[in-house]
């Protein structure tokens, strides 16, 4: 082995660099002009990254404020909410004696907007929308998407769809309220609740351009990775990050354009006259003209785009978490394939599951069964998932920065949450948790706080890449540690509520004898959540400061990677390479071999090196 | 957007592969309203029908369009202006009185007295077709669009243009098959 940390990496690409011929055609700059051309309507993969992740963060910061407006009401129902009256309006009914209550229609509204705002524009467009934006091109080693064109609609789908779903807050009926997976008959019956007026309306369509978007920028991301690779870099040589982006694109193609349909017919239900979902139905004394739905039928529907919904969540993540636990532990990734074939599984498996959402609708139990046998069988690919993280920390050199604690306590948190899953897949049990606050602890853990883990370590490692400047280590060490423990103290005593009965979505338990000696455990609970709410405003205050105050990359490899994203230079350009494009000779998990702290996927296989991995 | 210099290391063009995707998220949809309308279906309280020969027609003129389509293609591979354009053509107006046909089947059915906002048996039909009606509608655009090129400019044949029309033909071949599904499910799902 000749001396691999001496090689000069610029020079490296530039003779053994495969050129593409990019920097003769000089209209590639064309589009990075103006101010306008660069910053908004940017067709650039790292811009539109950086567009999704800041919209994410607005929208996080809404939904998060929600949150503790319902939470205030759970664990305060006594106070007085009248100093809320300037945001809140008149949502906050203030009595005779000066006293404001939360209006129970609006609480309604918090909690569906809350599930929505995270589900649909943090967790999907907020995550996979930054990280296979700015991962994909940089680590497969290509210029930019396949159609930057698309890239840039994807964005500006997503920004419409917030937009109208921003301007239902405002409606003096209120925005939707009829919980985020909008089950008729509610949300199909505007004279059955407010939110099911204009704002059901807006929501709908809200969520047809949101599914638009996914679609554009999931087409994208497939085509990208299976047609823009660099030379050398087979499907067996790609980073764990790319591979969990590949699979989420296609679970979305596959399951959204299903939600679509839903949707559609949602629509015509609502505005046309049409019976799909709605049955024989009295409301207020009347009787409805529809005849002959099925309501049960929108929750097959829309279930199966709900299921793999939460994987679109989560698989991405897995791949920026064995990634960075990858680098930091100095070690290979623990079984590379199987890390693979257990994303694969786990995706497959999505689609065919969909039905233990609704144990509860008076499905057929013997139907039952096939959901319940299939639920428990993820377990096994998830199982794996963790073996194999735990096992690539074992003996490893652990670097404690913000990046790993992040991901190691996404694991904590993925096992944690999992582990509930296996109670709740069981529809016997299902009979006693369904609804309760068994359930959002179960997929707040593993989906919610876990998924935001993935995308906090995401965030910290990928910093330097995105903005050339380091994020703060202490503010981020204290950022993780409060939120770990904070994370916990919400979610862990939920799970006593929950098998006590505590149902879930309702607006108060005075009325209820079994449910009313749990006050001081929702207090504790809404403390913990202010004080986990405090930490992320720390973490958006290190965020934005260290944009333009961070301390600057100087080594344009700063972790010590071997992906093909710190190949380039500090700051990236349009075409991200300069010069030529980089060949890859080995695959990314090349740590701690043969003497070598890391080798970087460029460096070509060195005579008398033992091969590991082809 | 031909600013980014596309490296290609495989012989499928990424454009024609975004919309191989694209078709198979089409499909989606329709698998997702076809099972819908099955477990509607088996629901009970479901209105039997006809399918007005119109719908008849109008698969026997989309058929004969990509047909036609697929002739102005070999002819513009193999370099013979007037057949490619004339071809072209020929598939665009049967595209449009695909629509029309639809259009008059809407009406037979309703005629029927098989209404938009009744049984749901009639609501799928008139949902899924109009749903379909709207792919095929974006497939008119395409169509014009390759019209609009191969009437107003000089003819040769170059990669870049044999791809912009194979993804044009290709996209039009799709909502036909796609229609030949539907046609085929509502008469074998009455």
């Amino acid at each position: 082995m000749s001396n691999i940390s001496q090689i000069d990496q610029e020079k490296l690409i530039h003779e053994d660099g495969f050129n593409d011929h990019f920097h003769e055609h000089h209209d590639g700059d064309k589009y990075q002009m103006g101010f306008l051309t660069k910053y908004i309507f940017s067709m650039d993969h790292k811009m539109i990254a950086k567009q999704f992740l800041i919209t994410g963060m607005v929208w996080a910061v809404i939904g998060a404020l929600m949150s503790l407006v319902f939470r205030l009401q759970l664990g305060f129902p006594e106070s007085d909410m009248a100093w809320l009256r300037p945001i809140l309006g008149q949502w906050i009914v203030v009595n005779d004696a000066g006293v404001g209550t939360l209006s129970t229609e609006f609480y309604y509204a918090l909690v569906t907007m809350h599930g929505t705002i995270l589900v649909f524009f943090v967790l999907t467009a907020g995550l996979s929308g930054t990280f296979s934006n700015l991962l994909i091109p940089l680590q497969i080693g290509a210029r930019d998407m396949a159609s930057p064109f698309l890239n840039m609609l994807s964005y500006w789908f997503f920004f419409l769809a917030g937009i109208i779903m921003f301007i239902s807050l405002f409606l003096s009926t209120g925005p939707f309220s009829g919980g985020w997976t909008a089950y008729p008959p509610l949300s199909l019956l505007p004279q059955a609740s407010d939110g099911s007026k204009a704002g059901m309306t807006l929501w709908s369509i809200s969520m047809v351009f949101f599914v638009v978007s996914v679609l554009l920028g999931g087409i994208n991301y497939v085509t990208t990775v299976l047609n823009l690779r660099t030379k050398g870099m087979s499907m067996w040589r790609l980073p764990l990050t790319v591979w969990s982006f590949l699979i989420t694109a296609i679970v979305g193609i596959l399951s959204f354009p299903v939600l679509a349909a839903a949707f559609f017919l949602v629509i015509c239900d609502r505005s046309l006259g049409t019976s799909f979902y709605l049955s024989e139905i009295f409301i207020g004394g009347q009787a409805l003209d529809h005849v002959g739905g099925s309501a049960i039928l929108y929750q097959h529907l829309f279930w199966f785009l709900g299921h793999p919904e939460v994987y679109i969540i989560i698989l991405p993540t897995m791949g920026i978490v064995s990634e960075i636990l990858s680098i930091s532990s100095r070690k290979p990734i623990f079984g590379y394939k199987a890390m693979v074939m257990s994303l694969s599984a786990i995706s497959f498996l999505s689609f065919i599951v969909w039905a233990h959402h609704m144990f509860m609708s008076g499905m057929n139990p013997f139907i039952t069964n096939f959901f319940v046998i299939f639920t428990l069988i993820i377990a096994v690919p998830s199982a794996v998932k963790v073996f194999n993280w735990i096992s690539t920390l074992y003996k490893g050199n652990i670097r404690f920065n913000s990046a790993s604690l992040f991901a190691i306590g996404y694991v904590s948190l993925f096992i944690s949450g999992g582990l509930t899953g296996i109670f709740l897949g069981n529809s016997t049990i299902d009979i006693q948790l369904h609804d309760t606050y068994f359930v959002v602890a179960h997929f707040h853990l593993v989906m919610g706080v876990a998924a935001f883990f993935g995308m906090f370590a995401g965030i910290y490692h990928w910093f330097p890449k995105m903005f050339g400047r380091f994020m703060n280590e202490t503010v981020g060490k204290i950022h993780f540690w409060g939120t770990l423990i904070g994370a916990y103290m919400i979610f862990w005593p939920q799970h006593y509520l929950g098998i006590a009965g505590v149902p879930r979505r309702y607006y108060s338990f005075e009325n209820f004898d079994a449910f009313s000696h749990f006050g001081t455990m929702n207090k504790v609970i809404t403390i913990a959540a202010f004080f986990t709410f405090f930490l992320q405003v720390l973490f958006l205050i290190n965020f934005f400061y260290s944009m333009y105050r961070g301390r600057k990359v100087t080594n344009p490899n700063p972790w010590g990677a071997n992906t093909l994203e710190w190949t380039t230079p500090i700051n990236p350009g349009h075409g991200n390479w300069d010069g030529n494009l980089p060949v890859v000779h080995r695959w990314p998990y090349d740590y701690s071999k043969d003497g070598e702290d890391h080798i970087p996927q460029i460096i070509p296989i060195q005579p008398g090196e033992t091969v590991v991995h082809q | 957007m031909s600013s980014t210099v596309v490296v290609q290391k495989s012989k499928i063009d990424p454009k024609f592969f975004t919309l191989l995707i694209a078709c198979a998220s089409i499909f989606m949809m329709f698998a997702g309203l076809t099972s819908a309308y099955v477990v509607r279906q088996a629901g009970g309280n479901w209105l039997e029908f006809t399918l007005p020969d119109s719908f008849t027609y109008s698969t026997i003129i989309i058929i004969i369009s990509s047909v036609f389509l697929h002739f102005s293609y070999f002819s513009f591979n193999k370099g013979k202006e007037a057949s490619y354009k004339i071809f072209l053509v020929v598939a665009f107006i049967m595209g449009l009185f695909f629509l029309v046909l639809q259009y008059y089947g809407w009406t037979q059915m309703e005629n029927m007295g098989i209404m938009f906002n009744g049984n749901p048996s009639g609501s799928f039909v008139y949902v899924i077709s109009a749903v379909h009606a709207a792919h095929v509608l974006g497939g008119i655009g395409a169509l014009a669009m390759a019209m609009i090129h191969a009437l107003s400019l000089d003819f040769f044949v170059n990669d870049k243009r044999r791809n912009r029309l194979k993804i044009t033909v290709t996209y039009w071949h799709f909502v036909d098959i796609l229609w030949i599904y539907l046609f085929l499910f509502f008469n074998v799902q009455r």
